[in-house]
């Protein structure tokens, strides 16, 4: 790939780039998944795809989430570093034997001899009166369980590097994007090949007030709410996770003991979830004396996702929510 | 559902017939003019499974052995039969009942041996047990027991054999029960719809677990399901090694050529229990001593012998050396692994991840 000058893209087409960045540059990459000769389902990025590199390498299917994610992974052992695509992420539980009984403990079960170098990319696609099987971000699972690598790229950036960090590394990656982001912009530079392993926790913005956590959608509610309350005098640290499997929490630490107030944004449930493993993991590597407020999280209300505008309008945390949040923490004694 | 009558239950018409009625096919085999050198070596690889699976019933019991060993006593002929037609670049995908697949793949005995008793020399270093084997240098890239666990596995790696163009092939070993799982239909259509080079080989031994057949589908022919997916069958005796080598080497000469998946049925039985040494008579649902002896008259390893005896190519003493020399490698790989170290500490977190 010759090297671009400088463009605006939005994450959906820097997905696609990602895509077209592994496809003209690694042979033993390909992706399969439904809908990919008429990709409308995934937005923006994956548009031409077929056309551009061939239906033998751009494999559309039947509707079978846990064979194909199987055969993904079998094609994984044998030379190959496919992406399986599965356009909502609800769907995919459907594969998740294949995900957490077969790739995650592959490698392990068989004394490290062989690697399942799969990605399974699963998207968040909510709102818009889709119910409650057509809505759910579900990283947490996945986290929760050794042997996977979670990767939910926040950033116009990320989501086309951290696309192709999550392929070229050899463990079973699941890389997660959200169709609320798909239209966020970024100027993009060349393509950033920093490998998997070696990507931490960003910190987006500074302030000494308080420490918002998120990772995908939730870093754009987190920036967001900084920008509103840093007019009230309020000023935030934005920590975007970037990979919450293996979670490093080291940045969160950090500005958790400069700021004393730790709140993390996540757009899925509470029970057992990302944003109370983000708080425990801090509180663990932190005295009681550095926190300033007690940490909070914001999160979804422990209810499947509703149909109705009134009602989603009530469910998911918006920039509001969590200003309301730090407001609160700020101005607890 | 566990009254006397579903218990009592069985097929008015077996789709099997014969082939799943053990008084059936317990004459010596009908050799097909085979040369004795290959049939030989069968009959020394269906021995050594044998030995070396009652060597891990005898670990099993005497406390040596912890994880779940499930013995594949009686179906030995299938994966030896199988395996005459695979070469070291095919990828083949086990289940939790493996030992005989591993070893007729080609797989190192005190290799598994050592892996039974966790020790760090084993087929997976000590990490997966009897349920987990690996023997990537011939081809055995993997068994786990998760039902149909592995079958879209070898679907995948076939789709990757497709793209090399080499000719190599995906296998898929499972049981009846994995039928029962919805992936293996899956599979299957995966399978036909891009026409890739795999061989799903059903070892159908009439029981999964404790639940016979009978009390689980409405048939007891599972390559009715090769068939609603398009997928080239055949259905043998699976405790005939001519008769599963034939079939299995049509379906795979077959499906190097680029004419699609194949679907091999082998209909057996097996005389020990789903796990352990047992037989476990007092186990299945509809499992009697009269029925195991009657399946044990239908030895694939005594029939291939006789026939052997019968062409004058085998007699008592030969057989009896085959079957010492046979003894004293598993002896020896018993030996091996009970003195083989155990993984290292660093071994608990080591191959969690590739790097870091």
């Amino acid at each position: 790939m010759s090297q671009a000058s400088p463009t605006t893209l939005s994450y959906g087409r820097a997905i696609r780039e990602g895509f077209r960045y592994l496809l003209a540059n690694h042979r033993d990459v390909f992706v399969i998944g439904q809908g990919l000769w008429s990709p409308w389902y995934v937005g923006s990025s994956m548009t031409d795809l077929d056309k551009d590199f061939g239906t033998a390498r751009v494999i559309d299917c039947p509707v079978s989430e846990m064979a194909t994610t199987g055969a993904a992974i079998g094609a994984s052992l044998c030379g190959y570093r496919p992406i399986i695509v599965h356009p909502r992420m609800d769907f995919m539980i459907l594969a998740t034997d294949q995900i957490v009984n077969g790739a995650a403990k592959w490698r392990y079960m068989l004394g490290g001899q062989s690697s399942p170098k799969v990605t399974i990319r699963g998207i968040v696609n909510r709102g818009g009166e889709q119910g409650a099987q057509h809505s759910q971000a579900l990283h947490s699972w996945y986290a929760h369980v050794p042997g996977l690598r979670v990767v939910m790229p926040a950033t116009t950036g990320d989501a086309r590097d951290l696309l192709i960090a999550s392929v070229l590394c050899d463990d079973p990656v699941v890389f997660i994007d959200d169709r609320w982001l798909y239209e966020q912009e970024e100027v993009l530079g060349d393509v950033d090949l920093t490998p998997l392993t070696e990507v931490a926790p960003r910190l987006l913005r500074e302030g000494a007030d308080v420490t918002l956590v998120g990772a995908s959608h939730s870093v754009l509610l987190c920036r967001q709410a900084a920008d509103e309350l840093s007019r009230a005098g309020v000023e935030a640290d934005v920590v975007d996770l970037r990979v919450v499997a293996p979670l490093d929490v080291a940045a969160v630490v950090r500005s958790v003991r400069k700021t004393g107030r730790l709140c993390v944004v996540d757009g899925s449930w509470e029970n057992c979830g990302l944003a109370g493993e983000v708080v425990a993991a801090v509180a663990e590597r932190l005295r009681p004396q550095d926190f300033r407020a007690s940490p909070r999280r914001v999160t979804l209300p422990a209810a499947p996702a509703p149909t109705s505008r009134v009602l989603e309008s009530l469910y998911y945390p918006t920039s509001a929510t969590v200003v309301a949040t730090v407001r609160d923490m700020v101005a607890a004694p | 559902m566990t009254g006397d009558g579903q218990a009592a239950r069985t097929f008015a018409n077996s789709e099997l017939g014969g082939l799943a009625d053990p008084a059936n096919f317990t004459a010596p085999l009908d050799l097909r003019n085979q040369p004795a050198a290959r049939l030989l070596r069968d009959l020394e690889t269906m021995i050594e499974i044998r030995l070396a699976e009652e060597a891990i019933a005898a670990l099993v019991e005497s406390g040596e052995a912890k994880c779940p060993c499930h013995l594949a006593i009686g179906q030995e002929a299938i994966p030896v039969g199988v395996s005459r037609s695979l070469r070291q670049t095919d990828r083949i995908f086990g289940n939790h009942r493996s030992h005989a697949q591993y070893l007729a793949a080609g797989g190192d005995l005190s290799k598994l041996m050592a892996e039974v008793l966790g020790r760090a020399p084993g087929a997976s270093r000590g990490m997966g047990g009897s349920m987990h084997l690996y023997a990537g240098e011939h081809g055995f890239l993997g068994s786990v027991p998760i039902v149909a666990g592995t079958v879209p596995l070898a679907v995948g790696a076939a789709l990757a054999a497709k793209m090399d163009g080499k000719g190599d092939i995906g296998v898929a070993y499972f049981g009846d029960g994995a039928c029962e799982e919805g992936v293996v239909h899956e599979s299957l259509n995966l399978a036909a719809c891009y026409q890739l080079p795999v061989l799903f080989v059903c070892e159908n031994n009439l029981f999964s677990s404790h639940m016979d057949v009978a009390l689980r589908q409405p048939s007891d022919r599972m390559s009715r399901f090769a068939d609603a997916h398009k997928v080239a069958c055949e259905v043998v005796d699976g405790n005939d090694v001519v008769a599963v080598a034939e079939a299995a080497a049509l379906l795979i000469e077959r499906a190097r050529a680029g004419g699609g998946p194949g679907f091999l049925e082998a209909v057996t039985y097996r005389w020990r229990g789903h796990v352990g040494p047992r037989e476990d008579i007092d186990v299945g649902l509809r499992r009697s001593a009269e029925e195991l002896t009657a399946w044990k008259r239908r030895d694939p390893i005594g029939r291939l012998a006789a026939a052997l005896e019968a062409r004058g190519e085998l007699d008592t003493p030969a057989l009896d050396r085959l079957r010492m020399g046979v003894g004293a490698r598993v002896a020896e790989s018993v030996a091996s692994a009970r003195a083989a170290a155990w993984p290292e500490s660093s071994a608990l977190l080591g191959p969690v991840y590739v790097a870091g």
